[in-house]
């Protein structure tokens, strides 16, 4: 039995120890955003933050996870008060078939708590492991660099 | 048509057929060399891997700024474009030589030998034309090259040349084959292969009798490349040559850290070339079989490594390369068998990238998904792989540099 704290709630999980965090967020904990999309830590589709790094949950094992804070996109607001990275990726209509969408917030919420103002140069260089395949690389980036703001203004 | 135009071409045209000697002494304006001078050039300014420290990241080529960590401080790649403000564009092709053999620039001042010149020296005064004729046809760039903040007065370094610098002739031996001849003089002079494989003694000087034992740079290990070499797998000249020419050979680890830049520029460089150093590099190698395998993991640190590995390692690291993410075994990784876990470390927090301009194996950076502890753990576990000695794990993960490598 692994206890895993994930969006501040302790979850008691019978799994291998070796068994993906990915597997385990979607499987057992029903926490859907984060997504299967290589399971080789490529495409950055199952990006989710572990102690405020964004990390890839396909290939990080629960085993190592004991005792560490683990957070989804779930974690980063509700629909009724969506957090700044999910207001600015609405407001910019950030998404085309949404698939890489979560790893690309993940990613973006951990660069912006270290870095409120990163620039654009800073912000493509940390989305650099994340992967879309529409296109709508613009429309990130301009979400990153909103929610930025939104969350420097906070 | 515009004559101006017309005219502009052929002067373009002539840039790279004609021949005027370039004028001694400082003479700015630009220079023109034959064509076949600057392709020689060329190849032999990738052989030199000239490009990786006279360029800054994201920077112009050549036109310096890059920043070289060395034990007594940091050393920028100056700029070698033709800018006649801020780059070499004044110097006539006798300063040129004067920087590359004996560390001067045209003042008389002493380049700290973070600039290879210690083994620049060997260089015949043809190969010195051609790499003049290349940098002084390239892009003048205006670009100031950062101060260094070395701790060491320039002239002291003086007294580091009568100690080290050794001008003349590279190694030759009738007795071997030109492939070998010219492998050594281009590894002992251009590529400047033991100013990382060689260990280097407190004075920053190498330590000549311990040649391509093995040295450390950027927080790297650079392998030993001769009898010592602690390479799993044997290397041959077809296998390091592939490695050489393109980062990647069968049963051998891809290129990482500073190695990355050198067979970027080696892929660039004549086959003629990359096999001849290949021949010299693996004609010193061992060929028997890796020593006896370690023990299995005995302690609890390393007990738990093996957890880590099994989750995170084993899925790919099992499967051998293939094309579904396979990755190599661990048995055969030299960054298991060298004297320090640096290397594994560095590839472990940051993955390995592949180049942007070919498919390549890659890793992804386990950097944030383990925690520090767990790293130690897993290096307890993967040195008992190959039964290396790696002692202070703890202070070992510490000290490595925590940015990406």
């Amino acid at each position: 039995m692994i206890t895993l704290e994930v969006n501040g709630h302790r979850h008691d999980v019978d799994v291998d120890p070796s068994t993906p965090l990915l597997y385990v967020l979607r499987g057992e904990l029903a926490l859907n955003a984060a997504k299967f999309g290589c399971g080789l830590g490529q495409c950055g589709s199952c990006t989710v933050m572990v102690d405020g790094e964004a990390i890839y949950s396909c290939i990080t094992p629960v085993s190592t996870l004991a005792g560490r804070r683990i957070t989804t996109v779930e974690g980063l607001g509700t629909v009724d008060k969506p957090g700044p990275v999910q207001r600015a990726f609405i407001e910019e209509q950030a998404a085309q078939c949404g698939y890489c969408i979560p790893g690309m917030m993940m990613r973006a919420q951990a660069l912006l708590e270290k870095n409120p103002g990163a620039s654009e140069d800073e912000i493509r260089k940390a989305l650099e492991p994340n992967l879309c395949r529409c296109g709508t690389h613009m429309r990130i980036l301009r979400a990153v660099a909103r929610a930025g703001k939104l969350m420097g203004a906070k | 048509m515009q004559w101006s135009r017309v005219i502009a071409l052929l002067a373009l045209a002539c840039a790279s057929c004609t021949a005027p000697a370039p004028m001694e002494g400082h003479a700015p304006g630009p220079r023109t060399f034959p064509a076949s001078d600057i392709a020689k050039g060329a190849n032999l300014a990738a052989l030199g891997n000239c490009v990786t420290c006279h360029t800054a990241p994201g920077g112009k080529p050549f036109a310096g700024g890059y920043a070289l960590k060395t034990p007594f401080g940091t050393v920028h790649g100056t700029n070698i474009t033709p800018d006649e403000a801020t780059g070499i564009g004044r110097w006539s092709e006798e300063d040129f030589r004067r920087a590359l053999r004996e560390g001067l620039n045209p003042a008389g001042h002493h380049y700290y030998p973070a600039f290879p010149y210690a083994y620049f020296t060997h260089l015949t005064d043809e190969d010195i034309h051609a790499l003049y004729a290349f940098v002084m046809t390239r892009e003048a760039v205006h670009a100031e090259t950062p101060a260094n903040t070395v701790v060491v007065p320039r002239f002291a370094v003086a007294i580091w040349n009568a100690r080290y610098l050794h001008p003349g002739p590279a190694r030759s031996d009738p007795a071997r084959d030109a492939s070998w001849n010219r492998g050594a003089y281009l590894a002992d002079s251009l590529a400047h292969c033991s100013d990382c494989h060689t260990p280097r003694d407190k004075l920053g000087g190498e330590k000549s009798a311990e040649y391509l034992s093995g040295g450390d740079v950027d927080g790297w290990h650079a392998p030993a490349l001769n009898e010592h070499s602690p390479s799993p797998v044997p290397w041959n000249v077809e296998a390091l040559e592939t490695y050489l020419a393109t980062g990647l050979a069968d049963h051998h680890a891809i290129s990482a850290g500073p190695m990355r830049g050198v067979v970027d520029n080696l892929g660039r460089a004549s086959h003629g070339d990359v096999h001849a150093l290949a021949v010299y590099i693996a004609g010193m190698e061992r060929s028997s079989p890796h020593r006896a395998r370690g023990s299995e993991a005995a302690d609890s640190s390393a007990q738990r490594g093996k957890q880590v590995y099994a989750g995170a390692c084993a899925d790919c690291h099992t499967r051998g390369r293939s094309a579904d993410g396979g990755a190599l075994p661990l048995e055969e990784a030299i960054a298991l068998a060298i004297p320090t876990p640096s290397n594994l470390i560095h590839i472990v927090r940051d993955g390995i990238v592949p180049r942007e301009d070919r498919a390549q194996p890659w890793m992804p950076a386990f950097r944030g998904a383990l925690t520090d502890e767990q790293l130690v753990d897993l290096l307890a576990y993967l040195r008992t792989i190959d039964g290396v000695e790696w002692n202070d794990l703890n202070e070992q993960v510490r000290k490595a540099d925590k940015e990406p490598g």
